[in-house]
């Protein structure tokens, strides 16, 4: 799929009158947004996601208006008589507090700091690493091709979860080390759909054209044939930030990602999981975010892969049709 | 076909030797650790240090190590040893032996349950696309796609067992059960109903989602039109002209995921308290018990790659394309 099929911009025609308007060139990011701008679904998942990020990069704020820090244990005021905790809704503590009397939405709120960190910048490096190495096998093909193609087979046939456990219970677990681990088992995902798309660009005639003007390998690869992938990359990076935002929670629910007392929604469960069911609000406040995140992460992509798809025209036609402007 | 298996084969054999290797570095022959006090772990006197290096040979060059080390792991009775346990001084292989049955149980049933589910919600959605159905079976796979196993896991237990149980429903099991199908079927399967469910459901989305997306395809081709042409009923066009041929990339998944299972469900299994492989690991890794860990690793790495390789074959059975080429 590439994105100049949708680019057919209106050959100029200055003799036209003004009046005659509603034909204009459109360029493809103007069409995908158009798209995704009559897609309910994908607003409310990017309104969701600017929530979560608006929470995270207000977590200090939230910590200074209710006075409590994300693993400040207020044992007075954060447990009742008999030291239990208090349940949501408790004046001062909106969301409730944990068996150590922290306030739970300052640690979600920090939490989600941790989340959409890793989210982000797993995928930002897998991405990178994938779309280079997926280049070099694909334009350069020959040995380089058959010896990258299958160490990214070897990386998608690893017990992943497996081998982050031992590479973390060699180097212990550490937020940089996290990052790392799911940036590696990702590549491979973004990688081996590069290779086959760069396989078959680098036959097209604007290669060979470019390669008759004097253009070097780097230039073709990364100035001409790139910007024709960016349309699968977009997406399955998109997909990749949940998978990312899960592993990671499951890392630290295990207790093999983020350390405690530093709060991440994975280690929160894994805290209340010691606790028990009776204080219910230490699961669902930090399942309710993880799942919100994930979910909204996931429709958004989905959104995308429909809206960057020329073949799909059709199915937002019909949406402009019946909600007219 | 022959030359295509050997070529998976060795692909399989490669993967296996760079984890067999990448364990060894990792754990043997990093600079700056001492390989002996590692795996006596936390209970350590001079005269087990001694007896550790004599064992494994930690006095002698690298490779040697590295040959002892491979030598090891040669697959046959009496010279195959992945070491002691260092808590309770019982060989690897004997505690691999006492919870491989629970992870067998575990990916038999939930792979039964998933395959049903999954390719039965796949193919209702994709016989009625754009249907209430559709979205309904859309729903599910983006709520089994966001849905991380230990949140899933929690929720059954939260709602199944815990609030039914103080409600004097006590229908299933607490966290912790576990009865060998030897000892009583019945029991068996009521012990292992919720962590069938949790494992089943999240894979069970990729499944519709695969089976959808894979049956629409083949609906599309020239020879169901052939098929609807010669009079067939719908019914006969979908399941056995469509539906056959659309399975060969879940195959490749079910390889990919029974193998993920069978090498440690560890998330599940720790949320259930089921004693296999997975929670044996985690356990292990929070003692420092280095030989445990080394040896779940390379068997459950086992279980990976050779599942790989026969879901090769079966694809070769199942899709006559690639038994020509």
């Amino acid at each position: 799929m590439t994105l100049s099929a949708v680019d057919v911009a209106r050959p100029p025609a200055p003799s036209e009158e003004p009046a005659v308007k509603g034909i204009e060139g459109r360029t493809p990011l103007q069409l995908v947004v158009a798209r995704l701008r009559t897609d309910r679904v994908a607003l409310a998942s990017v309104v969701v996601i600017l929530l979560i990020v608006a929470l995270a990069i207000a977590a200090p704020l939230i910590a200074a208006i209710t006075g409590h820090g994300p693993s400040q244990t207020n044992v007075d005021s954060g447990t009742d008589a008999n030291g239990q905790p208090l349940p949501p809704g408790t004046a001062g503590y909106l969301l409730g507090t944990d068996n150590l009397g922290r306030d739970i939405l300052v640690r979600i709120a920090f939490g989600a700091r941790i989340s959409l960190l890793v989210g982000v910048l797993a995928t930002a490096i897998a991405t990178i690493v994938g779309v280079v190495v997926g280049l070099f096998a694909g334009y350069f093909g020959g040995w380089l091709d058959t010896l990258l193609a299958r160490l990214m087979d070897v990386v998608l046939s690893f017990p992943y979860v497996l081998f982050a456990i031992v590479l973390v219970s060699v180097f212990g677990s550490s937020l940089p080390l996290t990052i790392l681990v799911i940036a590696f088992f990702s590549f491979a995902a973004i990688g081996r759909i590069v290779r086959g798309q760069a396989l078959s660009q680098r036959e097209k005639e604007y290669v060979e054209a470019s390669h008759s003007l004097g253009a070097g390998n780097l230039r073709i690869m990364f100035v001409d044939i790139l910007p024709n992938l960016v349309a699968p990359v977009i997406v399955l990076a998109t997909l990749l930030i949940p998978a990312a935002i899960i592993f990671e929670a499951t890392l630290s629910f295990l207790g093999l990602g983020v350390q405690p007392p530093t709060p991440s929604w994975g280690n929160m469960l894994s805290d209340a999981e010691g606790v028990g069911f009776q204080a219910w609000w230490f699961y669902i406040f930090p399942m309710l975010f993880l799942l919100a995140t994930t979910l909204a992460f996931n429709l958004l992509g989905d959104a995308v892969r429909d809206a960057l798809d020329p073949r799909t025209e059709r199915l937002f036609a019909g949406r402009r049709k019946n909600k007219p402007a | 076909m022959i030359r295509f298996l050997i070529r998976r084969v060795m692909l399989g054999l490669i993967t296996l030797w760079v984890i067999i290797t990448l364990v060894f570095v990792l754990y043997y022959a990093r600079p700056g650790v001492d390989p002996a006090r590692e795996l006596a772990g936390r209970a350590v006197t001079p005269a087990l240090l001694a007896n550790i290096n004599k064992e494994y040979g930690f006095d002698q060059p690298v490779i040697v190590q590295y040959w002892h080390y491979l030598e090891r792991l040669v697959p046959i009775p009496g010279h195959f040893n992945l070491g002691t346990s260092n808590t309770n001084r019982l060989p690897v292989t004997t505690i691999i032996a006492q919870a491989a049955p629970v992870d067998i149980s575990l990916a038999a049933g939930a792979a039964i349950l998933w395959t049903v589910l999954g390719i039965s919600v796949g193919v209702l959605a994709a016989r009625r696309p754009r249907s209430l159905l559709d979205r309904g079976a859309t729903v599910f796979v983006l709520t089994g796609v966001s849905m991380p196993v230990f949140i899933l896991g929690l929720l059954l237990l939260y709602v199944l067992y815990y609030q039914l149980t103080i409600h004097g429903f006590a229908i299933f099991p607490k966290p912790g059960s576990w009865t060998p199908i030897t000892t009583n079927p019945l029991e068996w399967a009521h012990d292992l109903i919720l962590p069938w469910i949790t494992v089943a459901l999240v894979v069970a989305a990729t499944y519709s989602r695969l089976t959808r997306s894979s049956l629409l395809e083949t609906l599309g081709e020239d020879y169901i039109r052939t098929a609807r042409a010669k009079g067939l009923s719908e019914r006969r066009v979908v399941y056995r002209h469509a539906l056959r041929s659309s399975l060969t990339p879940i195959v490749t998944q079910f390889g990919i995921d029974l193998a993920g299972v069978l090498g440690g469900a560890i998330v599940t299994e720790s949320i259930f308290g089921l004693p296999g492989l997975g929670l044996a690991v985690v356990q292990a890794i929070q003692v420092q018990n280095l030989p445990v860990v080394i040896g779940i690793v390379l068997v459950a790495a086992f279980f990976v790659v050779a599942a790989n390789i026969i879901v090769d074959a079966l694809y070769a059975v199942l899709d006559p394309r690639v038994r020509v080429s």
